[in-house]
């Protein structure tokens, strides 16, 4: 039986379907978890998609964080769970405080929907250890209104001494960007801070989409080593196998 | 119309309703007169956008068989089959004068609107196509709209979580006073989960689910509201339409579901129109009745009268017919969604639209005996609207049209003597039309669903089928310019077009929708633009053996400014059998050799060259060989499934030094290529004659590519050769510019332009042009 | 000359739909609250406006009001005068007076 990992649904997630693929070709068994759901049905690691939970009324992530299933989600990573939020599921954490800072709306104060680089600043996490180096760039997609990432100057210095730091935002060759470099970090990140994981690395979240860079026919599979970590990572915690995963299914 | 007249003034009138037509529609009552609640029904059912009243008897003439279509014009969208058990699903749907009012809520109900024609059918959305035409880029009002709008499109589809995957963005003064908004949308179905819009059996419950009706776009019929109402109450004022993108992707989710469940008999959005839309219409696709109780439609505001309840435009609302024994469930999947859904009424078997107001509450308990309010026979609202014979007459001229495939006289136009076509080439890389529109487009989600192969940006956008090799292609087309100066030949033109940019990935052309925006119909010169325009798309539609499969009509696009140019926007979806094969405009490796495939021929009219320089009077617009075209696209496709070609680019607008611009920057490699001048070095480089397409190939393929090509009857001249870091084209053949010394076979002109300065000139114009920050 | 401090509160029109203060109601169950309905959702915008006296300031934010800060067609405006350089808890109004302009497009 393949390593079951949890995909949660709020009304408005548009990617849930893409990271259900992206975990089925990894060779998990994706389990999609519907929000008002209260049990999280024994997966050993949760995804929160993107999209537009809510819409992203009022605030981006912050209706979706009082669904019943993140009750669960709370104490499952409390309890030292792996839990992955991309783009509107790293708005949901942050609102739900279970990853630090918070995303704000993108310098140019419009929908930015492109391709980006981002690097991992370490391989020994649990999502990252599949990657191939810690600073190559890895070309994925972004797809946000407010992706600007924002933490008080405090938090980021403990983030960055603390490694909760685990993507920024770089340019081709793999060079960090500016906060004003329009073209490598649009959104204006603070630090250029692309993802980061809670001080017990087992919960983190990242703006950019690695479910959709993550087949060559799309243009990129730079992404795939994030999932391949995540799947690999919580077979480990779980002790259930990883199914051979498919090439072109 | 003064204060007193317009108090006397009869109330079909003041609702739009001519004399002649209220005749038509006491006939359709047996001779009576139809009451208040009837007559803003038919006013709003009888409107011209409703009813297709002055076009129907032109659309007839569309030709739209083809052996895998499974659902044709009259339904919410077209399908086609695919193979596999899969069928696509698309159309094109026009959301103009509410564009114009409120950009962003005008695009964004736009989009709502046609992805519900498409998810009603039980074909899961896939990609949105935005057609959008304004004015002159510098005026501060075509600005605002085409912020409101862009930001409308994507606030729309980025949420409901469709990428936006093309389209075009065109400016031309004709639109200054009526931009176009014209929005494409594509879904993918198994073939067995086909819905359509029919109101089941008598017995039947119709079901009403989605947002709550409230005032939204009750618009003209708002003469009974200053009826009844006093004019200060805000709340009693007609609203503009607002978009929820969230409700909508619930709506779909809770679409599919009851559809994939089996739990609907038929299923209908409402649009325009609303309620007495939805009902009517599916009452007479079933050849049945449909009785709503109107008490029990789910309310937004309160003190709602009925005919504000009956044609309410409120967003995000579906109509289905069920039968009684599915409505628990049918119930579950709704509230589970977190939709409001009530029964509403039930099919009859009377023909008869019938509207009762204050039966029984929800436990059957009879409060008093529901009273009926309204009778109207459901065809006489839909199938058997009026229908009028308009009258049709050519705009007078200054001189006779060119009559198509005549050929013209040279034109040369470059202006000067020795004027730098490479200053020329840049002039239109970076003018309005024929810029980079990445600006527009990385404004709107393109990737979510992780099916987009090729976004925006490109001729056509490609997306994989997953569980399959094979891809969906798409694209849309309109060309206005030669729309002035002769609609049926911009129809054939604009077929030909989207058609080429299908077929130039490699994928066969399946189908075609289209939107036909025109003026007024009853203006003689509009309504034979408009005929002119039908005829053009069908005769090329039946030339190329693509069906019809549906489409739009938008009229009365007209402001004391004046007219909008004829523009039939045209859509089409092909298939790419093994998405492998697929072809793109980039020059692939140095010294592959650059051809031109098909023939140029003269006519600078309705060009972007002729934009800048200025036209010649004795000119026209190119000519159309529609059997050519057939043959092009044909060959194409066949060399491009041989795997001869390494790079496709249909030459289109700024003629063929801009499709090869193109090729260069794409590839971020340059070429050095001679093209043949002939009479004239302008028609040569930037002439836009059709069927004409520029390949790139190994040296090892071109023979047989050319071998192909003469088998197929396709003209094919050899351009040089990929490499290096400009695009030098140098101008060949007698008639061109230059000092008698230097002329000859060499011309003193030649067209040498860095890839730097071609992707500067390309990537600033669009934002130079709206005065938008890079 | 003076400064004047205002406050715009922004808000859908009566009549329109508002998606955001529909999902905010739709939402409130999950936080067990009940008793809570007719949410409509805005902005609040603070200014402050040199003029030559009160009447003056409030001619100039009507007009920004109805121009800028609010869309006529979908929007109705409430201005209100408020003191001080800051206002930290969400509607304070002193001088009270609040006209309502539903701004015709």
């Amino acid at each position: 039986m393949a390593v079951r990992i949890g995909v949660v649904v709020f009304p408005g997630s548009n990617c849930d379907r893409d990271t259900v693929h992206a975990l089925d070709r990894a060779g998990a068994e994706p389990i999609v978890l519907w929000h008002e759901e209260a049990s999280l049905r024994g997966v050993a690691a949760v995804v929160l998609p993107g999209g537009f939970a809510y819409g992203d009324y009022l605030r981006a992530g912050v209706i979706a964080r009082f669904s019943p299933v993140m009750r669960a989600i709370g104490a499952f990573a409390a309890d030292g769970g792996l839990v992955l939020g991309i783009c509107n599921g790293f708005q949901v954490l942050a609102e739900a405080g279970l990853v630090p800072g918070a995303l704000l709306r993108n310098r140019s104060l419009r929908f930015l929907g492109r391709d980006v680089h981002i690097a991992a600043t370490r391989l020994d996490t649990p999502f990252t250890h599949a990657l191939a180096a810690a600073g190559a760039p890895l070309r994925m997609p972004v797809a946000h209104g407010e992706g600007c990432y924002f933490a008080d100057d405090a938090t980021l210095d403990a983030l960055e001494r603390d490694g909760e730091v685990l993507f920024r935002y770089v340019d081709e060759a793999g060079h960090r960007a500016s906060e004003d470099d329009r073209a490598a970090n649009p959104t204006g990140s603070l630090r250029a801070i692309a993802g980061v994981s809670n001080a017990a690395g087992n919960v983190a979240g990242l703006m950019p989409h690695p479910e959709r860079a993550a087949e060559a026919i799309l243009g990129s599979e730079a992404g795939a080593g994030i999932i391949r970590s995540l799947v690999e990572s919580a077979a480990r915690a779980a002790r259930q196998p990883v199914a051979v995963a498919v090439g072109a299914r | 119309m003064t204060l007193a007249e317009r108090a006397v003034e009869p109330l079909h009138r003041r609702l739009g309703v001519t004399d002649d037509e209220l005749e038509a529609i006491r006939d359709r009552l047996g001779g009576r007169d139809p009451n208040d609640l009837e007559l803003a029904m038919f006013s709003v059912m009888w409107s011209e956008h409703c009813s297709y009243k002055s076009s129907r008897p032109l659309l007839r003439t569309l030709p739209t068989a083809g052996k895998d279509v499974v659902a044709g014009p009259g339904e919410n969208a077209g399908v086609i089959s695919i193979g596999d058990g899969l069928a696509v699903a698309f159309k094109i749907e026009s959301h103009n004068h509410p564009s114009a009012v409120e950009p962003y809520q005008g695009a964004a109900t736009g989009v709502g609107g046609i992805l519900r024609d498409i998810f009603t059918m039980g074909a899961r959305p896939i990609a949105i196509l935005d057609a959008l035409r304004f004015g002159d880029p510098a005026d501060a009002r075509t600005r605002h709209l085409v912020d409101g709008v862009v930001r409308g499109v994507g606030g729309y589809g980025n949420c409901v979580g469709v990428p936006t995957v093309g389209g075009e963005l065109v400016f031309d003064r004709s639109y200054q006073g009526n931009p176009l908004v014209n929005v494409m949308a594509i879904g993918l179905l198994e073939e067995r989960r086909l819905t359509l819009a029919t109101a089941g059996q008598p017995g039947d419950l119709v079901v009403l689910f989605g947002s709550a009706t409230g005032r939204d776009g009750i618009g003209g019929a708002s003469v009974l509201a200053s009826a009844t109402f006093t004019d200060d109450d805000p709340s009693k004022r007609p609203s503009v339409q607002v978009g929820d993108p969230f409700a909508e992707k619930l709506l779909i989710e809770a679409s599919l579901e009851l559809i994939e469940r089996g739990l609907v008999e038929g299923l209908q959005d409402l649009g325009a129109g609303g309620i007495t839309c939805a009902t009517s219409e599916t009452a007479d696709r079933a050849g049945a009745g449909i009785l709503v109780d109107l008490d029990a439609i789910p309310r937004r505001e309160p003190g709602m009268a009925p005919f504000e309840v009956m044609i309410s435009e409120s967003q995000e609302r579906m109509c289905a017919a069920v039968r009684a024994d599915r409505w628990p469930e049918v119930r579950e999947v709704c509230t589970r969604w977190g939709l409001p859904v009530a029964i509403i009424g039930r099919v009859t078997d009377d023909g008869d639209l019938t509207i009762v107001e204050g039966g029984p509450d929800e436990d059957g308990h009879a409060l008093a005996p529901a009273r009926e309010i309204a009778r109207v026979p459901a065809r006489a609202l839909t199938s058997d609207a009026i229908v009028h014979e308009r009258v049709a007459s050519p705009p007078t001229r200054e001189r006779p049209a060119p009559a198509p495939g005549v050929r013209l006289g040279p034109s040369d136009r470059l202006p000067e003597r020795g004027m730098d076509p490479g200053a020329v080439l840049l002039a239109l890389l970076g003018s309005a039309n024929l810029s980079s529109r990445r600006t527009i487009f990385e404004q709107y989600d393109s990737t979510v669903g992780a099916d987009t192969v090729v976004g925006p940006g490109h001729g056509a956008a490609v997306l994989r089928i997953k569980g399959t090799t094979k891809a969906l292609v798409a694209t849309t087309d309109g060309n206005q310019s030669v729309g002035r100066l002769d609609p049926y030949l911009a129809a054939a033109l604009s077929v030909a077009e989207a058609t080429r940019n299908v077929s130039i990935t490699g994928a066969r052309p399946l189908g075609v929708t289209n939107c036909l925006n025109y003026g007024d119909p009853t203006r003689p010169e509009a309504f034979w633009e408009l005929r002119e325009g039908v005829r053009g798309l069908a005769d090329a539609c039946l030339a190329l053996g693509l069906p019809v499969t549906g489409g739009n009509v938008s009229l009365y696009n007209e402001s004391p400014a004046g007219a909008i140019a004829p523009t039939p926007e045209i859509g089409v979806v092909g298939l790419l059998e093994d998405i492998a094969t697929l072809a793109g405009p980039a020059f692939r490796d140095d010294g592959d050799h650059v051809l031109l495939l098909g023939e140029t021929t003269a006519g600078l009219a309705g060009s972007a060259y002729v934009e800048l320089a200025g036209e010649a009077a004795e000119d026209g617009p190119p000519a159309l060989d529609l059997g050519r075209e057939a043959a092009l696209q044909s060959f194409v496709r066949e060399a491009i499934a041989h795997g001869l070609v390494a790079s496709a680019q249909d030459v289109s607008g700024g003629g063929l030094a801009t499709a090869l611009a193109e090729c260069a920057m794409w590839g971020e490699r340059g070429a050095d290529l001679r093209v043949a001048a002939g009479d004239s070095p302008a028609v040569g480089l930037f002439g836009e004659s059709p069927s004409r397409v520029v390949l790139s190939a190994a040296p090892g393929s071109v023979p047989a590519l050319l071998r192909l090509a003469e088998a197929q009857g396709v003209p094919a001249t050899e351009l040089g050769l990929v490499g290096g870091d400009r695009l030098r084209i140098e101008l060949r053949g007698a008639g061109a510019t230059g000092s008698p010394e230097e002329r000859g076979s060499r011309v003193a002109d030649a067209l040498d332009v860095s890839l730097a300065d071609l992707r500067l000139a390309w990537d600033r114009g669009l934002p130079r042009a709206l005065g938008w920050e890079d | 000359m003076s400064t004047h401090r205002f406050a715009v509160n922004v808000a859908p029109k009566p009549g329109i739909l508002d998606p955001q203060g529909r999902a905010v109601e739709g939402s409130l169950g999950h936080l067990g609250i009940g008793g809570v309905s007719a949410v409509r959702v805005g902005r609040r915008v603070e200014l402050t406006v040199d003029a030559s006296d009160e009447g003056a300031a409030r001619t100039v934010v009507e007009r920004l009001a109805a121009e800028l800060l609010s869309n006529p067609l979908i929007e109705a405006y409430a201005i209100e005068s408020i003191a001080g350089a800051s206002s930290t808890t969400g509607v304070s109004s002193t001088t009270g007076v609040s006209s309502v302009g539903a701004g015709e497009g």
